[in-house]
């Protein structure tokens, strides 16, 4: 456990010393918190309402994840991944497995990855709806989550009906998939792109226009795009401060250059302007799920590789745009059955770095806001 | 586990596909020498400073000495563009001289491009911190040390970040015994016997 001393190592420039000389705060805020989405714990400086400096407290789920891969083989580690990040279980074992599957050189048949792109897709979606709901509530719109979470379980349930599971899912293995699609699934799949279109419009109607909603958010946390390079900030928060820049165009994977979509931008990098992103990103994702389904191939959804694992020695950094930002792996053979060292890029706990910068100057009910819209999981902070 | 019935399941199998796979093993990947006007470059400034200068799998990578990686970093980041520190890390190699390496992932958002500069170093030795080019290190390096044991100079806040403050060792180490931590653990904070 931590040990919960208040101390802090805040610098504190000139011009944020206290007003009128009131005496300066410093106020706990977590690790058990509704609104920090796990346990996090932020240390807040403050100046009456206003934020002087925050400083993060992590690790309190942290559960040895690169260490646990060192004595794993490479198919067992798998499941293992689908615990960082849980609300985009696929994700994380979709760049885990292309990693692997890059060190053996070996590639995932074509009817593997459009079953792979259709289910990360669908998991981008409901990862979405999980921090659409959870974020408006934390703000104080009730109804979104109600909605969001009845949407997200029609994903869960074609999650469950493919693989067994609906959280930590386990759905690809090393070289391609373990399950052929069900009977009925893309039918399933395209019904639910047209149940979930009209849905993301309703989620629209309740927050976009909604007085409170663009109080809250608008001006809210803002970040320049150079911030978010300097800072590693990836994924949707910095495509809301108007970088174009989306893994899977810059540098795409699986088959996702087979396929048509936008990468939607914000300006004003404020918290209104990534929830527009996000909300845009939905409608993409269901875009190229139509098109996925629509293109799906028949052949073999496992590519021959050999029983025992043992990748060449070597090493290589793989990295997919997770529904967070850019989730890499980088993975060091040794030519053994086990992977000699895993490293995990994980998106959240580089954004989370972030929240200081944005959340200066603001007020404190603005931080829930702000780590609302960073979009973190703890699980995958501290792994 | 079932150590009995194994190995009349598994031996006919395991020898068959071992025969083959050894002359398949060199037509694998090997690293090849990464030629590029930017290597050519480092080369004449820093000469034998760059250990290695290599492409695997596609992707690049540069070995450079410990006493000129932060300019090699600092170059490519300015002159170069890579604006984007994807990840500081290390690999723990107890065998090698220099047992740990630390690796830093660039990425160019202006060419698209990737690259790694490795370094090696001591054990006990530290590499100069590079969050004066890039703050997103700060928490990397933090966790890289957290882990490793690894020190960076000037780094403005350098103290564990996911493990406790009174953490015993570095668990990315090799030598690092999870079984010995653990009974440890278990028997100072619950004061039971651990099942390990």
């Amino acid at each position: 456990m931590k040990e919960l001393s208040p101390t802090s190592h805040l610098e504190m420039e000139e011009k944020d010393k206290t007003f009128l000389d009131a005496t300066e705060l410093t106020l706990n805020m977590g690790p058990q918190h509704p609104s920090t989405h796990g346990v996090l714990r932020v240390i807040l400086k403050l100046d009456g309402e206003k934020i002087l400096g925050t400083e993060c407290v992590i690790g309190y789920l942290h559960r040895g994840v690169e260490k646990i891969a060192e004595n794993r083989t490479y198919a067992m580690f798998n499941p293992y991944v689908d615990r960082m990040d849980y609300v985009a279980a696929v994700s994380n074992g979709l760049g885990y497995c292309e990693a692997v599957e890059r060190l053996l050189n070996v590639e995932a048949p074509p009817r593997a990855n459009y079953i792979r792109v259709i289910l990360t897709e669908l998991n981008r979606i409901a990862s979405h709806q999980l921090w659409l709901g959870t974020h408006a509530l934390d703000i104080g719109a009730i109804t979104p989550v109600f909605y969001c979470f009845r949407d997200r379980e029609e994903i869960l349930k074609i999650f469950e009906k493919y693989c067994g599971a609906r959280l930590t899912t386990h759905a690809f293995r090393i070289g391609g998939c373990q399950y052929e699609t069900y009977e009925g699934f893309e039918k399933e799949v395209l019904k639910f792109c047209d149940f979930v279109d009209p849905k993301i419009d309703e989620y629209e109607e309740l927050l976009t226009h909604n007085r409170i909603w663009v109080e809250r958010t608008k001006g809210v946390g803002v970040i320049t795009g150079d911030e978010c390079k300097a800072l590693g900030v990836t994924g949707p928060v910095l495509r809301g401060s108007g970088v174009k820049w989306d893994l899977r165009k810059a540098q795409p994977y699986a088959v996702y250059k087979n396929f048509e979509f936008e990468i939607p931008t914000g300006q004003n990098g404020d918290t209104y302007d990534r929830y527009l992103v996000r909300v845009a990103e939905m409608r993409q994702s269901l875009r190229i799920i139509r098109q996925a389904v629509g293109g799906i191939p028949e052949g073999p959804i496992m590519a021959k590789i050999p029983k025992v694992l043992k990748p060449p020695v070597g090493e290589v950094y793989h990295s997919i745009e997770a529904p967070k930002g850019e989730l890499g792996y980088f993975i060091v053979s040794d030519g053994s059955t086990q992977p000699y060292r895993v490293r995990v890029r994980p998106p959240s706990f580089v954004n989370l770095q972030a929240l200081d910068l944005m959340c200066r100057g603001q007020l404190v009910a603005d931080v829930i806001a702000v780590i609302g819209t960073l979009d973190i999981v703890l699980g995958e902070v501290d792994r | 586990m079932a150590d009995e019935t194994k190995p009349s399941g598994t031996t006919p199998e395991s020898q068959a596909p071992a025969k083959p796979t050894p002359p398949a093993k060199p037509a694998g990947p090997v690293p090849v020498a990464w030629d590029s006007e930017l290597v050519g470059r480092f080369r004449r400034l820093y000469g034998s400073g760059i250990r290695e200068a290599s492409t695997y799998l596609g992707q690049n990578y540069l070995v450079a000495d410990a006493s000129i990686v932060y300019d090699v970093l600092s170059m490519l980041r300015d002159e170069e563009e890579f604006d984007y520190c994807v990840d500081v890390t290390a690999v723990h190699y107890p065998q090698r001289e220099l047992p740990f390496e630390v690796i830093y992932i660039l990425y160019s958002f202006a060419h698209n491009q990737r690259m790694r500069v490795k370094t090696q170093i001591a054990d006990g030795g530290g590499v100069p911190s590079v969050v004066p080019l890039w703050p997103t290190a700060n928490w990397l390096e933090r966790e890289v040390y957290d882990m490793f044991g690894i020190r960076f100079e000037g780094h403005p806040d350098l103290k564990r970040i996911l493990l406790p403050d009174g953490w015993k060792g570095h668990p990315l180490r090799k030598d690092y015994g999870i079984i010995q931590q653990d009974k440890e653990w278990v028997q100072i904070n619950l004061g039971i016997e651990s099942g390990q």
